[in-house]
């Protein structure tokens, strides 16, 4: 049977949720497999080298760089505090004494007679990694992390700010068409995770940062107020970092975007429930949406492999159209047209005919649709 | 390799960031042609995570449109069975996941530090930083951006060949107390190549420093004396370990690479072996770009003297790495201001909803304009891209920094600097375009006026673009089948669009720039006739007695004469004093040019600088008036769009 190869978003009542808790250099793993782990739990840990602090010792003494190793007071691996005495050159039969001082502290990484620098290093820094969702550990990977499993509902997004956070899921709107405003947005929300429905203004981000909201999650938003919050232009599409006190997640895109019917309703019904979100997203190199993780306390077979994962569009498949003059709308295959077909544009694509929800038959570039999940 | 078989049938592939692409080649009555092409998203990124599987829905399309069968199962049918089944070799390119990303060092910047740059880009890297003694920053600064960086590899140059270790020393110290963590696999070392001073001492130092922590190879110095650049051996270990290690990470390409029958290569180093063949084999200076969806890559030949007085061509590849027309998309538009975009655009659009298009289009890459308003504004993009992308090149595209010059008392008063920019626009005899945004242009003419407005060619530019984007593929077959990518290329790949004659100079609108007299193959009663039957494409050209068009052209004006590819016509130039069509200013000039589908293209909207009007409503009747010429849109259906 044809199939069209478009990828979809996710948006899934229930699923297993596999994540890969990697820290990114070689440390402890804190868990082992089977253990039962909170979203807050830390499952691995390590030390990141402290930053380098290279010290001209040979300038400051004003010695050859051969020479610095004999003015040395410390050697390799010594530690050394701030302000503390590290080399010395006397002169003049020892009657001018000239010192070095370590403007760190740390240790001593490396002495060199070729360049007469000595490297300072300052002390390790412990990152951590939680589990992030709640769930199990079905696998670790020796030193570097674990995955946690957990059987959930899984609703992707289409971008995002921020990075992992949790909370309560409230749902603010009572339509997927509704606007998020800033009335709806009150100190009741704190610490939960907003969900608001076709739009977000700036005016209503502001306040969502000012309750204190966990995040935000809605159908689109202006790409000039998100200018506005970050005060810079999003260049390439690589988020997760962005210092907004809240993360910031849309489901359909920018601009005016009614949420997803599904999205919605499958939000609505988990309404209460604790979630975990991550803004982060990356469009290049390593897709990565934003998405939202509700666990379900639930038994599940853990060497059952993930759903079928990139099936092509097929006849009868729900889509959603995702680039204008029908940026949004819903519809059904009805027909992989297999000629090329010439848009207004005049491009020559392939196209899928496709009745949308209001009944009307319309013919769309099989590049312009994405497939709905309806698990 | 599959050279010692007879190969009939070829399939090709280039693995792009979004869009992976298949051609099927096969020798027809003797000759290679190009038979079929498909394309499917990549899929190296999650759910898929595997290469080839995109790799297989490309085939897969080229399966359906030419009734054949290349895949059973997962895998190719490597052995060709007969005229409907199978396949006798498969090669490919690959830039997905990023392309390769490197970091180069050298000790002072505009030197080695450029030469360094100069060996990544030409084995098809992206280069993410340079580090130099002297780039202005602390080396505490160094070291933090080094360890923030993930590259795939890093290139150490510095020193010529018995100078400083010194700096050596001090660059790899900083490179091993950053100790850099490679982009993709953990706990595996990150190559590292040494290409300075080739003193034994300095080597020695290198060593003892970097050895144990990273994957140090040692080869031969890119800049053993100041006059001289050896960027090949650099070049070339770059490939290897490209392969070697880099694609080794990548997500499905150890099963592709036991699939290709020749090493897989970086999408731009392919395109660019292309262009240099063409340039070399014509004997021509050319400019090529390749417009993608991450990336945009500008190559050079141009001609330069070498250390000994002899004129060599030189090649030059350059990467602009954020300037692209579906994920970096919206870099183009922060990097080039709405202001740059919107000067393009002969329909009014608000910002808050060309901001919104811009980041619709960053987060579904793949999605193509079905409307005209949102190809304008894709193809105004486009121009602002490779606008960008080739000022980019032309900084880096330069002679060597730091020789020494001899003057004669007669060059005082025309003092040159080393390391003056390569690129002469007057001397540039041909633009090959490629990308999707050039290569699937609704029309041809797109292309033509797109390549105009980005390059502003100068003197006579023959202009071509890539069919259909296939000259990675050709790129990497040229490699095990010389024949076939060359018979291909010049059949189905170069389009040739025409010929663009713009003279240099300042001028005031509507005040005369140029008279063109053209000897046209076809007589005036033929040309109406053709014009009839062709029209837009056609257009009635007044002013022609016989075979001869005679017109005068003033500033701020273009005029487009139809003439085939198969065609050529004698064209004099009189541009007036102060215009320079290339004999010098007020000279005129005589040349036969050939056609394309464009065809002639003369263009009196000025040169350094070249304007466009200021005013909102005479910058919008201008767009229409070189649009209606370039017969590039619809303008009726463009005027729809202004009126709502």
């Amino acid at each position: 049977m044809a199939q069209a190869f478009t990828p979809g978003l996710k948006v899934t009542q229930e699923t297993i949720v596999k994540k890969k808790r990697i820290l990114p250099l070689k440390g402890e793993v804190l868990v082992k497999e089977g253990d039962k782990v909170s979203y807050d739990q830390v499952v691995a840990k390590t030390d990141l080298p402290g930053n380098v602090i290279p010290v001209n010792i040979a300038n400051q003494l004003g010695v050859a760089a051969n020479e610095v190793r004999e003015c040395m007071m410390k050697k390799e691996g010594d530690k050394v505090e701030k302000g503390e005495k590290v080399a010395l050159y006397k002169s003049f039969f020892g009657l001018f004494k000239n010192y070095s001082i370590s403007p760190i502290t740390g240790t001593i990484e490396n002495i060199s007679d070729v360049t007469g620098q000595v490297l300072l290093r300052e002390p390790p820094i412990p990152i951590e990694v939680r589990a992030y969702i709640d769930g199990v550990v079905t696998e670790t990977f020796p030193q570097e992390g674990c995955q946690v499993e957990t059987m959930g509902a899984f609703i992707q997004g289409i971008f995002g700010l921020s990075g992992e956070r949790s909370g309560e899921i409230a749902v603010v709107v009572s339509h997927p068409k509704e606007e998020l405003t800033a009335d709806l947005i009150k100190a009741e929300h704190k610490g939960k995770i907003v969900v608001g429905g076709s739009l977000i203004r700036l005016d209503a981000i502001k306040k969502a940062k000012q309750m204190g909201v966990s995040a935000v999650v809605v159908g689109g938003v202006d790409d000039k107020d998100l200018r506005a919050l970050l005060g810079y232009d999003i260049g390439v599409a690589i988020t997760g970092h962005e210092k907004i006190g809240f993360t910031l997640i849309a489901t359909e895109g920018f601009g005016e975007m009614y949420m997803a019917q599904r999205t919605f309703e499958l939000l609505k019904a988990n309404e209460g429930k604790w979630a975990s979100v991550n803004g982060a997203t990356q469009i290049r190199a390593g897709v990565m949406r934003p998405e939202i993780i509700i666990p379900v306390d639930k038994a599940f077979d853990k060497n059952k492999g993930a759903e079928e994962e990139g099936r092509g569009l097929q006849v009868g498949d729900p889509i959603r159209i995702i680039r204008e003059p029908l940026f949004g709308e819903l519809g059904t295959i009805t027909e992989m047209v297999p000629a090329l077909h010439k848009m207004e544009s005049e491009t020559m694509v392939r196209v899928f005919r496709v009745k949308l929800s209001n009944g009307e038959e319309r013919i769309v570039p099989r590049a312009n649709v994405e497939r709905i999940e309806v698990k | 390799m599959g050279d010692k078989k007879e190969m009939k049938t070829i399939i090709a592939t280039d693995c792009g960031s979004t869009t992976t692409k298949a051609i099927l080649v096969e020798k027809v009555d003797g000759e290679y042609r190009l038979i079929s092409r498909g394309e499917a998203p990549t899929t190296v990124e999650a759910p898929f995570e595997d290469v080839t599987k995109g790799v297989l829905n490309a085939i897969n399309e080229i399966e359906d449109l030419s009734d054949r069968s290349f895949i059973t199962g997962n895998l190719l049918k490597k052995e060709r069975k007969n005229d409907k089944e199978g396949m006798d070799i498969y090669v490919s390119t690959s830039s997905a996941g990023g392309g390769l990303q490197m970091m180069v060092a050298g000790v002072v910047k505009s030197m080695t530090g450029e030469s360094a740059q100069r060996a990544a880009l030409g084995a098809g890297a992206i280069v993410m930083d340079v580090i130099a003694t002297n780039d202005g920053r602390l080396p505490h600064q160094r070291i933090e951006k080094i360890r923030n960086l993930r590259p795939d590899m890093i290139l150490l140059a510095g020193g010529v060949d018995g100078g400083t270790t010194t700096h050596i020393a001090e660059l790899a110290e900083i490179i091993s107390a950053a100790d850099p963590r490679p982009r993709l696999g953990i706990g595996y070392k990150l190559p590292l190549i040494y290409a300075g001073n080739s003193a034994q001492k300095a080597r020695d130092i290198v060593q003892e420093t970097i050895g144990e922590k990273m994957a140090l190879e040692i080869i031969d110095n890119i800049r053993p004396t100041l006059e001289q650049e050896n960027l090949g051996p650099a070049r070339h270990k770059i490939h290897n370990l490209f392969m070697e290690h880099v694609m080794q990470q990548a997500p499905g390409y150890k099963k592709l690479m036991s699939w290709t029958d020749a090493p897989i290569m970086p999408t731009p180093g392919a395109v660019g072996s292309m262009i240099e063949t063409v340039a070399n084999e014509r004997n021509i200076a050319v400019v090529g770009v390749d417009i993608g969806g991450a990336t945009t890559d500008v190559f050079s030949v141009f001609e330069s003297e070498n250390e000994k007085g002899d004129i060599e061509k030189v090649f030059n590849r350059t990467v602009s790495a954020n300037l692209g027309m579906s994920y970096s998309i919206s870099n183009v538009f922060a990097e080039a201001g709405l202001d740059h975009v919107m000067r393009w655009m002969p329909i009014h659009m608000d910002e808050k909803k060309l901001r919104n298009i811009v980041k619709n289009k960053m987060i579904r890459p793949t999605t193509i304009p079905e409307t005209l308003e949102s190809l304008v504004f894709e193809q105004s993009i486009a121009r602002e891209a490779l606008r960008l992308a080739f000022e980019h090149h032309k900084s880096l595209a330069v002679g060597l920094k730091g020789v020494q010059q001899q003057r004669t008392i007669s060059d005082a008063f025309e003092q040159t600097e080393s390391g003056q920019s390569l690129v002469d626009m007057m001397e540039l005899n041909m633009i090959i375009g490629s990308g999707g945004v050039l290569s699937h242009a609704p029309r041809r003419h797109q292309s033509a006026y797109m390549l105009i407005d980005a390059f502003l060619p100068e003197g006579i530019t023959t202009l071509t673009v890539d069919s259909i984007f296939m000259m990675p593929q050709l790129g990497v077959l040229a490699q095990v089948n010389k024949e076939a990518a060359t018979q291909v290329f010049e059949r189905d790949c170069l389009i040739y669009l025409g010929t663009c004659i713009a003279p240099v100079g300042r001028g005031k609108a509507g005040r005369p720039v140029m008279e063109v007299i053209v000897e046209h193959p076809l007589d005036k009663e033929a040309f109406i006739k053709r014009a009839k039957e062709e029209s837009p494409h056609f257009p009635v050209v007044e002013d022609m007695t016989g075979h001869v068009i005679r017109k005068m052209m003033n500033y701020g004006e273009m005029y487009r004469i139809p003439l085939d590819l198969d065609e050529t016509a004698k064209v004099t130039v009189k541009p007036v004093k102060g215009f320079d069509v290339g004999n010098g200013p007020g000279k005129e000039l005589t040349v036969n040019v050939s056609g394309g589908t464009t065809g002639i293209i003369f263009d009196a909207r000025g040169r350094r600088p070249f304007t466009i009007p200021a005013g909102d409503k005479e910058r919008v009747q201008k767009l229409l008036e070189w649009a209606a010429v370039m017969e590039a849109y619809d303008v009726e259906a463009l005027k729809k769009y202004i009126s709502e």
